[in-house]
């Protein structure tokens, strides 16, 4: 086992984000905790289940923010009651939240092997569009059929959470550790499945799919099932995104939100799943601080206007272009930068499906 | 017999039966089945018109709507699929070349007939005064799109993924900015001339249909006719063909293919750019049309055959007629039904080809 300084570096670095986290609200204030760390570890969560598409299946969906959605709409209309309040729109099945929870988990992915069997025969760029027009069209369903929801969306979901969560409402805390907890559990998740005979062969067909195809394995089938393993992450993210902001309408799951995700993983570094964390936190904390700042008086100054979405698609455009591994690939660049330095040992920079030439 | 029951390869008959299935059920229902709602209620078969031999004026105008949705699509898409052709360039600007082309007519329009805002008349409007504003659109992005084309895109070629992911950040940009910049990003409005604002009496058909949505199906079909002969009659045409199938091949013939490249942008934002404009008279633009019409161009060419002239009349064609009909012949239950599950049918048409077939209709495997 090679222990080389950077696998070091790392290691000391999980431990030290894993103790802070653990920490998180004796040392952060309440804000940083229920909106900034709780909103990172939800929309990690989703954006890992991105990544680990594009990294491991080299196929990069704009799916997944549908998928997250899906769930949250299905658990509202399963979860929430009618009645004389007629306090939700949507069906108001009022069942059981622990069923419920699991219906939406289970229904979410088998959408997403519904989906990922009609996209499993195309890669690359066709499968980038055809997740987008599932984005799209999932975000026209739920706005049109006003049955599940309607443009207005869904209300008070995290009111009716499963027992064994607990409140949600009073009690915000709870929400965080929950979502930490389900945030390592999806790490960990991941990092197992890629080390089953299904993740290896998964690689294998990212890297060379018509040698997989004649050695006998079901491209298609591969593809299909690590995307509706995927859209069971994404899922995830969706009922926990639902329990912190207790509603769920069309507009999170709109173009926006799609593309938003999308920055997000980018940002991070489509190469490992790390950088879905890394990638949240600085979009959110650009979002949260950049939107009246010296930064848009700037732009303002200088007659350009526009506000924090001028600022962060500039900031992805220059991360596409200067880094297109993201911050994840900024910082392999700077060890392999010292390896080459050091000694002939340098770690390989692994290059990710953005950089790679088609 | 069990010979030839053996030669039959399931696989590619399951999908042959389901489509045709689909199709002969779709037509029939909307031929025969269907019927115009009772006073109260309804069943399966109640539609808002009933079946075309009920009503079939209503049927043809049902038609014409869908061709004249056509007609636009194709304008828009056409441009789309032009740039991915030859460049294999994914413009996931394209919406926003589309909104922004449709802000720029509205306000040159504005300009040229003294700011009369949103409640300009048609009778205010000249030809001219319709047609300059749309040329403004489509010369602006042109060079919008040229320099987006040689800023960011000509020197990472190849690089699919990568160019995707700059024109989504492109767009996000542009979306920005149109909401801080043009008529403070609330839904605008082109007007069209005013001898255009009435209604025609169709012969043979025995129905008055509106004069606007005619002239752009004839744009589409302008548009089409135009790039038809641009392509397969003229030397540049002739060589952007050549690019769609061989790009190496093409410049070791001494071709310079960054010219073509260029030119293939320009004309590709220019008709995204003049289709926003013709799609701000018919309705209006608003910010978050760049998605809405950056989706109908992936759906057209998806379902076509990305890079095919043919393949984006087909795609138009299937989307708008498809969009059309489920909008008013779906099940409903009585005049206050709000519920539209058209967009459902966007997406069964979009799996049946995609099952069948997954480079689109004239779409070529590359």
């Amino acid at each position: 086992m090679t222990r080389d300084p950077k696998t070091l570096a790392e290691r000391a670095i999980a431990v030290g984000v894993l103790v802070v986290a653990a920490l998180g609200p004796l040392i952060f204030n309440d804000y940083w905790v229920d909106v900034i760390l709780t909103q990172t570890l939800i929309v990690g969560i989703a954006a890992a289940s991105l990544i680990f598409l594009a990294a491991y299946g080299g196929m990069i969906s704009l799916a997944q923010t549908m998928l997250m959605g899906s769930a949250g709409f299905m658990i509202g209309n399963m979860v929430t009651k009618g009645g004389a309040g007629g306090e939700s729109k949507g069906l108001t099945l009022g069942w059981d939240p622990t069923l419920s929870l699991a219906l939406a988990l289970v229904g979410t992915t088998v959408i997403g092997l519904l989906f990922g069997l009609v996209a499993s025969r195309s890669t690359g760029i066709y499968f980038l569009m055809i997740t987008l027009t599932y984005s799209v069209i999932g975000f026209y369903f739920v706005g049109q059929v006003t049955v599940v929801s309607g443009f207005s969306g869904i209300a008070n979901i995290n009111r009716y959470t499963p027992p064994f969560v607990g409140d949600m409402v009073n009690d915000r805390y709870r929400l965080y550790y929950i979502a930490l907890g389900v945030a390592l559990a999806v790490y960990a998740l991941i990092r197992f499945a890629l080390r089953t005979p299904f993740g290896l062969a998964l690689q294998g067909v990212r890297d060379e799919p018509v040698r997989m195809s004649s050695l006998g394995y079901a491209v298609p089938l591969h593809r299909t099932l690590a995307f509706g393993f995927s859209s069971f992450l994404a899922a995830l993210a969706g009922v926990l995104l639902v329990w912190w902001q207790g509603q769920i309408a069309p507009g999170d799951i709109g173009l926006q939100s799609t593309i938003d995700l999308l920055m997000v993983a980018v940002i991070g570094g489509l190469t490992r799943i790390e950088g879905a964390w890394v990638g949240a936190l600085a979009f959110i904390v650009i979002n949260n601080y950049v939107r009246d700042s010296w930064l848009t008086d700037l732009l303002d100054r200088v007659h350009v206007g526009g506000s924090f979405n001028t600022i962060i698609g500039l900031v992805f455009l220059a991360i596409v272009i200067f880094s297109p591994d993201g911050l994840i690939g900024a910082w392999e660049r700077i060890w392999s930068f010292f390896g080459r330095a050091g000694g002939p040992d340098a770690p390989v920079v692994a290059p990710g499906p953005v950089s790679q030439e088609a | 017999m069990s010979e030839r029951l053996a030669q039959v390869d399931v696989r590619r008959l399951v999908p042959r039966l389901v489509v045709g299935t689909v199709v002969i059920a779709a037509l029939l229902y909307v031929i025969v089945i269907a019927q115009p709602p009772p006073e109260v209620g309804g069943n399966w078969r109640s539609t808002t018109f009933g079946s075309a031999f009920d009503d079939w004026r209503s049927f043809t105008r049902t038609l014409l709507n869908g061709l004249t949705f056509a007609g636009l699509l194709f304008i828009v898409a056409s441009g789309f699929s032009l740039i991915f052709g030859l460049m294999r360039v994914v413009n996931m600007a394209h919406g926003s070349f589309y909104l922004l082309g449709g802000y720029i007519a509205y306000e040159v329009q504005q300009k040229m007939t003294g700011e009369q805002g949103y409640t300009i008349q048609g009778f205010n409007v000249n030809t001219w005064e319709w047609v300059f504003p749309a040329l403004v659109a489509a010369g602006v992005i042109a060079v919008v799109g040229l320099v987006v084309q040689q800023v960011f895109l000509r020197w990472n070629q190849g690089q699919e993924l990568r160019q995707a992911l700059i024109t989504i950040a492109i767009s996000v940009i542009i979306a920005d900015q149109v909401i801080a910049h043009f008529n403070e990003g609330l839904a605008s409005s082109v007007t069209w001339p005013g001898w255009m604002n009435r209604l025609v009496e169709l012969p043979l058909l025995g129905i008055e249909y509106s004069l606007t949505r005619l002239v752009v199906l004839c744009l589409g079909l302008a548009v089409g006719s135009a790039l038809w002969l641009w392509l397969y009659r003229t030397r540049t045409g002739m060589v952007i063909r050549a690019g769609v199938d061989d790009q190496q091949m093409t410049s070791a013939l001494g071709v310079n293919i960054q010219l073509t490249f260029a030119m293939a942008f320009i004309v590709g934002s220019a008709l995204a750019a003049f289709g926003g404009a013709v799609g701000a008279s018919q309705g209006a633009v608003a910010p978050g049309q760049d998605g809405q019409w950056l989706l109908n161009s992936l759906v057209v060419v998806i379902i076509g055959g990305l890079g095919s002239l043919l393949g984006a009349a087909a795609g138009s064609l299937l989307y708008g007629l498809v969009f059309s009909f489920s909008a008013v012949y779906l099940p409903t239950t009585g005049n206050n039904c709000c519920t539209q599950y058209s967009i459902v049918f966007t997406f069964i048409l979009l799996a049946l080809v995609l099952a069948f077939r997954p480079q689109g209709l004239f779409g070529k495997f590359s």
